[in-house]
């Protein structure tokens, strides 16, 4: 077997386990609900009295209901929703509604989307500028690192709310607070990449650019600079994935208006399990799919400056 | 080669150094009253164990290191001075190419921080490269060449700029024998053809005799210069003459003179 195909048939089995896995978890977790709504429709369940089956535990329900079991992957509004549950409301709120429609989960990705890629562009950009500031100055390492560090113990979901509204009361609104909150998650591995970047190149290769009698500025753009390239492609992955994370977030307190974070309140609100999932794995996608991208970009730059075998 | 004092084509003079580092642990003796002179067109080997000071001489030279007392003049300025009149290339034990820049590309680097233009970068591109028998290789990554021709690219990078002194940092230290004997063969024609003065520093005694027209051993704690040997080896040197008399017995001073060192601690 080629390792090719040996991949494909490891991770096709861990899928299908993590997908078991999940099916199995539906029933315990679905099963009171199931009851009571097999109870209503007439069929007949053990315990017959509600009151009964709240003391009883999941299993103990599960066993002596087994005729209930294809019933907690087909509720409206489960606990946890199964699989195909969430593949088709997905595929409902993806292909076959129009992206400008607000039940459009392509046009909820979209606003989170642009709101990631804004904050993600400040905090790369912010990033780099620290970064660089703190490898010249000892005054800035001293004086803005600890600050980097602080800031990012702080709950972000403690702080969104306060940027926001700090924000709306100087007159800014809609995309904006949104990126700057990106911003915040994102600018951090950026500086800490790019400062370990900047720092790499070893005494020997500071001492030859001595030797040329080169100038602060021309050690960082011929020597610190593309040194740095790999430490930041692996900071921006990170950063990319905590952007996303950042304008998620920004979008819970504004009040569910767009966005994938409007689409897991309004979920949480009306109990719709089912579009919270379906708005987690679109988060989990676009996350994956921006990281797959970034991760393409640093092959490509890397392999032109020759940094890639 | 015979040294004159008085002759006015010293390139290094050093008079009484001294360097003291001071260390955490308290201050280290690098170099105690050094007094050594280059003359022009020398190829002086700097031997010794480590911690003997050969490699710290050298970086004074270049002005990597300042000295705390005595005198050292570098084609009569200040090795500061004498750095940013271009007066010498410098060769690490690695060959420290830029992964991002081909072969030519890093040849290029001094020239381009000297600002020399375009068409006269390359010119001299393709000339160094010739020297150091690597024409033909300016396209190619340094990882997609063998460590031996990494540092031959090296050296090729140090001569880019018409430096008149070439300072080499044990360059051979982390090649392989054969390798090593196939580099030293090379040195030596290149040497001849270009006239430069070369300062080396080895710990290899065959390395630092079949190079060398002066040998400067040397001693640690503190780091000292202890015997200084004018070699009667003539310019030609095939390979094989590291089989002749006079070969083994300048090697064998050498081996005295490092034995001498030793007993001192």
């Amino acid at each position: 077997m080629t390792s090719g195909l040996k991949a494909f048939w490891a991770v096709l089995t861990v899928l299908t386990v993590i997908v078991a896995f999940w099916y199995a978890a539906c029933v315990p977790m679905n099963i009171k609900g199931v009851l009571t709504e097999q109870e209503r429709a007439g069929a007949k369940v053990q315990p017959p009295s509600a009151k009964d089956r709240r003391d009883m535990s999941e299993f103990g329900l599960v066993l002596n209901n087994s005729f209930a079991i294809p019933a907690t992957w087909e509720q409206d509004r489960p606990r946890l929703p199964a699989p195909h549950q969430v593949a088709i409301e997905m595929w409902e709120t993806t292909v076959q509604k129009k992206i400008t429609s607000k039940r459009s989960l392509i046009y909820h990705g979209w606003v989170t989307l642009s709101a990631t890629m804004l904050g993600f562009a400040i905090g790369t950009g912010l990033g780099i500028l620290l970064a660089v500031g703190i490898v010249h100055s000892r005054v800035m390492d001293l004086s803005v690192m600890p600050w980097a560090i602080v800031s990012q113990t702080i709950p972000i979901i403690a702080l969104a709310p306060m940027i926001i509204v700090v924000l709306y009361s100087v007159g800014i609104q809609g995309i904006i607070p949104k990126a700057v909150i990106s911003a915040y998650l994102s600018f951090f591995p950026v500086v800490v990449g790019m400062v370990k970047g900047l720092r790499s190149p070893d005494a020997m290769q500071l001492d030859l650019l001595r030797t040329y009698g080169a100038s602060r500025s021309q050690g960082f753009w011929k020597l610190r600079l593309p040194a740095s390239m790999p430490y930041l492609f692996t900071s921006l992955k990170i950063g990319i994935a905590a952007s996303l994370v950042g304008a998620i977030v920004g979008e819970l307190p504004t009040g569910a208006v767009a966005g994938l974070g409007a689409r897991l309140l309004a979920g949480s609100y009306y109990g719709q399990t089912v579009q919270i999932w379906s708005a987690l794995f679109a988060a989990a996608i676009l996350a994956a799919g921006l990281v797959a991208l970034l991760g393409l970009i640093e092959r490509t730059v890397l392999k032109r400056m020759g940094m890639a075998q | 080669m015979p040294t004159d004092p008085n002759n006015n084509s010293a390139v290094v003079e050093a008079a009484n150094l001294d360097l003291t580092f001071q260390t955490n642990d308290g201050p280290v003796h690098a170099l105690k009253d050094v007094n050594l002179t280059i003359d022009k067109g020398d190829f002086v080997s700097f031997i010794g164990p480590s911690g003997c000071g050969k490699t710290t001489f050298l970086r004074c030279i270049a002005a990597l290191e300042t000295p705390t007392g005595g005198t050292l003049t570098v084609n009569g300025m200040t090795p500061d001075e004498a750095r940013r009149k271009r007066a010498y290339g410098y060769v690490f034990q690695a060959a420290g190419l830029y992964p991002w820049r081909t072969i030519a590309k890093n040849i290029k680097l001094p020239l381009e921080i000297m600002g020399y233009s375009a068409a006269e970068q390359e010119e001299r591109v393709s000339k160094v490269l010739e020297l150091v028998d690597l024409a033909g290789f300016g396209g190619k990554f340094p990882w997609q060449l063998s460590g031996g021709m990494q540092q031959r690219a090296s050296i090729a990078r140090a001569l880019a700029f018409d430096a008149d002194i070439l300072l080499m940092d044990e360059p051979f230290g982390a090649l392989d024998e054969i390798v090593r004997d196939h580099l030293n063969e090379q040195l030596l024609a290149l040497w001849a053809r270009t006239g430069k003065t070369i300062g080396f520093v080895t710990h290899s005694i065959p390395e630092a005799v079949y190079l060398s027209t002066k040998i400067v051993v040397m001693s640690p704690r503190p780091g000292r210069i202890t015997d200084v040997i004018d070699s009667p080896l003539p310019k030609e040197r095939p390979l094989d003459i590291r089989d002749t008399p006079e070969f083994i017995e300048v090697a064998h001073r050498v081996r005295e003179g490092l034995r001498a060192g030793h007993s001192d601690d």
